[in-house]
C-alpha cells in the first residue's frame, strides 16, 4: 500500500499575514511550517499503510526557496520520502497550476494506491486542489472524508455533507481529501526527528517535471481595508454582568 | 461581448433550492443578460423557484446513480459547453458540491478559479470579484484575464435573495456523459443528522461555545441557552476538531456563515477562522476570561468573565422571566 500525501508549508499562522505590496500576493519568504491541517492526512496515511501491512508514505509539496522545514516535520512523523517542487516561476501560482504541478510531482513517485490531501490550506484556503489533481490524473475522488477504511482493495469513506454524512465506496487508485479530526495526528518522536534528517527529499523544478506554460489567468487589481466593526462596551464580570446581557437582549426584543 | 450569459450551479435540499442558490441567481440577474441554472437531478420540481429568482433555463442532469456531483455535473457542464452554449461566467456556491464541481470543470476547461468571494461586478468584458482575507480585515479585488467562462465561488449570504423575476425556468436535459477513468466513487448510504430548533445558518439567535467551556459536557449550557432564546447552538472549530460536537455545528471559514440578530460567543477567543463566519452578525455578545481575546474587538457587549459562572446566572435569570 503506497500512499502519497500532499502537504503545504505555510507561514506560521500565529504570526500576522502580510501581502507583498508589489504583487499583492501572500508573503511567503519567511520560515515556513507544516500546515497543521495536513498533519491529519499524514497520520491517516501512516495508519492505512500500517493496517495494510506494508508499503510507504511519500510526500509531495510545492514551496519557494527549497524550503523543507515543514516536510521534515511530516518525515519525522513517519513518512519515508518527499518530492519538493521549488521554482521561482511558481510564485503566486493559482490553484489549477498548483494541482498540475503536484500531479506531475506525484507521478515521479511511481505506482501509488491513494493520494491524500487536506480539504484546504490554512493560508490560501481555495479548497479546490485535491479535486483538481484527481481530474488532472484522471482518477476518482472523494472530498471531505471524515473517516477512511480500506478493505479488499476498496476504499470506504464517510464523507461530510451539509446535512450529515454519506457513505461512499471507491476503487483504487483514488484521491481523497480529509477534514481536520479524521484522526489524531501523532507528535514526532525524538527518534523520528533524528531519522527525518537523513530521509530523501528530492527537489525539482517545473522543467524537471515537464510542466509547460506556467501561467494563470487571474490578477489582483487592488486591495482595500474592510470597513471595521467597532468594538462596543467591554466590562469585567462583577457577578452581576449577566444582567447586562439580559438588558441587551431585552432591548433587541429577542426575549 | 459583455457578460451576457451567466450560469449558476444550483443545489436543492428537501425539494427546494438552497438559499445559497437563490442568492447567486438574484445576483446573476442583477449583472444582466441571460441566466441559467445548472443542477444535478431532476429540475422539474424546483424550476418554478429557480425561475422566480432569475433562471430562464434550468439544465438538469437527471439522477446521478450514486456518482458524486463533482465529477458528474462538471462532465455534464462540459458537454453543454462543447455543444455550443458557452457561458461568460459560472457562479458556484462555496459549498462542498460547489467547490468539487468547479474544481473538476476548471481542469476540463483549463480555467483558473476564484473562490471565497463575497462580491462580484461586471464592467464591459471584465468580471471582478472581491474576497475577504486575514479574517475579513482586507478585501482583495481580483479579475479574470483569460478565456471564458470565468469560474467563481461565493460564500453563503454574500447576496440577498429576491424573487419575482419571472416564470418557471425551462428545464433542459443535460445528461452526464461517460466518466471514463474518473468514475469509481459511489454513494452507498446517506445519513442526515437530526437537529431540533431552527437551522444554524437561519436562526435569529446563535449561541456558540468554544474551548473556554473546558470540557465536552459543558456544551449543555450552550444548548440550554440556545433553546431558551429559540436559537441555534454553534461551535468553534477547536471543539469540533476535539470531537465535542458534530461538524454541522461549526461556525467559521470551513463551517457555516451566520448573520443572526444576536450572536453569543461563549468561551471563544475569536480566531480568524471563526470570525469570518460570524462577523456579519447584527449584534455580538462575547463572554471570555481573557480580556485580550480578539473576539472583544468585534463585540457590541463584551463580558470579561468565566463562562461557568456567567452562563448559569444568565440561564437562571432568563428562566425566571418566562
Amino acid at each position: 500500500m503506497n500512499v502519497i500525501v500532499c502537504v503545504k508549508q505555510i507561514p506560521d499562522p500565529a504570526l500576522p499575514g502580510e501581502l507583498d505590496p508589489s504583487t499583492n500576493t501572500l508573503k511567503r519568504d519567511g520560515k515556513l511550517i507544516l500546515d497543521e491541517s495536513d498533519s491529519y492526512g499524514v497520520e491517516m496515511a501512516l495508519q492505512l499503510v500500517t493496517a495494510a501491512g506494508g508499503g510507504e508514505v511519500s510526500l509531495v509539496s510545492m514551496a519557494p526557496n527549497d524550503e523543507t522545514s515543514g516536510l521534515r516535520t511530516a518525515l519525522a512523523m513517519g513518512a519515508a520520502k518527499a518530492v519538493l517542487v521549488s521554482d521561482p516561476s511558481l510564485a503566486g501560482a493559482d490553484a489549477l497550476t498548483t494541482a498540475k504541478v503536484l500531479a506531475a510531482a506525484s507521478k515521479q513517485l511511481g505506482e501509488v494506491d491513494l493520494i491524500i490531501a487536506g480539504t484546504e490550506s490554512s493560508d490560501g484556503y481555495t479548497g479546490t486542489v485535491p479535486e483538481q489533481m484527481a481530474e488532472v490524473l484522471g482518477l476518482p475522488s472523494i472530498t471531505f472524508a471524515k473517516s477512511i477504511e480500506i478493505a479488499d482493495g476498496t476504499l470506504k469513506v464517510d464523507r461530510q455533507t451539509e446535512a450529515g454524512y454519506d457513505e461512499v465506496t471507491c476503487s483504487l487508485p483514488a484521491v481523497v481529501s480529509v477534514t481536520a479530526g479524521v484522526v489524531e495526528p501523532r507528535y514526532p518522536s525524538f527518534k523520528g526527528i533524528m531519522a527525518a534528517k537523513s530521509k530523501p527529499v528530492e527537489t525539482v523544478t517545473t522543467a524537471d517535471l515537464g510542466v509547460e506554460s506556467v501561467s494563470w489567468a487571474q490578477q489582483i487589481v487592488s486591495v482595500e481595508d474592510a470597513p471595521a466593526r467597532e468594538a462596543g462596551e467591554v466590562i469585567e464580570d462583577d457577578g452581576e454582568s449577566f444582567n447586562k446581557i439580559v438588558e441587551f437582549l431585552d432591548n433587541l426584543k429577542v426575549i | 461581448m459583455g457578460i451576457d450569459n451567466i450560469w449558476v450551479f444550483a443545489q436543492a435540499a428537501d425539494g427546494a433550492p438552497t438559499s445559497g442558490t437563490l442568492e447567486l441567481l438574484t445576483q446573476a440577474r442583477s449583472l444582466g443578460g441571460n441566466v441559467s441554472a445548472f443542477m444535478a437531478g431532476d429540475g422539474a420540481g424546483v424550476a418554478a423557484a429557480l425561475g422566480d429568482h432569475g433562471a430562464a433555463k434550468v439544465y438538469a442532469t437527471g439522477d446521478l446513480g450514486g456518482a458524486l456531483p463533482g465529477v458528474a455535473v462538471s462532465a455534464a457542464m462540459q458537454a453543454v459547453i462543447e455543444g455550443g452554449d458557452t457561458p461568460d461566467l459560472i457562479m458556484f456556491p462555496q459549498s462542498y458540491e460547489g467547490r468539487d464541481v468547479m474544481a473538476r470543470l476548471s481542469v476540463k476547461l483549463d480555467r483558473t478559479v476564484l473562490t471565497n468571494s463575497t462580491a462580484v461586478s461586471a464592467e464591459g468584458d471584465a468580471v471582478t470579484v472581491q474576497t475577504p482575507v486575514f479574517g475579513g480585515t482586507k478585501l482583495v479585488n481580483s479579475t479574470f484575464t483569460g478565456e471564458r467562462p470565468f469560474l467563481a465561488a461565493f460564500r453563503p449570504k454574500s447576496f440577498v435573495a429576491e424573487g419575482g423575476a419571472g416564470a418557471a425556468g425551462e428545464v433542459v436535459s443535460a445528461p452526464v456523459p461517460d466518466l471514463g477513468s474518473a468514475a469509481g466513487a459511489t454513494v452507498t448510504a446517506v445519513h442526515v443528522e437530526e437537529t431540533s430548533g431552527p437551522k444554524l445558518d437561519e436562526a435569529a439567535v446563535v449561541v456558540a461555545g468554544g474551548r473556554g467551556l473546558g470540557e465536552a459536557d459543558k456544551f449543555d449550557m450552550i444548548e440550554s441557552l440556545a433553546k431558551q432564546l429559540k436559537g441555534a447552538p454553534g461551535a468553534s472549530r477547536a471543539i469540533v476538531d476535539a470531537g465535542w460536537v458534530p461538524y454541522s455545528y461549526q461556525v467559521g471559514q470551513t463551517g457555516k456563515v451566520v448573520k443572526p440578530t444576536v450572536y453569543i460567543a461563549a468561551g471563544i477567543s475569536g480566531a480568524t477562522q471563526h470570525m469570518v463566519g460570524m462577523k456579519g452578525s447584527k449584534n455580538i455578545i462575547a463572554i471570555n476570561k481573557d480580556k485580550e481575546a480578539p473576539i472583544f474587538g468585534v463585540a457590541d457587549l463584551g463580558i470579561v468573565g468565566d463562562v461557568h459562572k456567567v452562563l448559569p446566572q444568565l440561564l437562571e435569570a432568563l428562566n425566571s422571566r418566562s
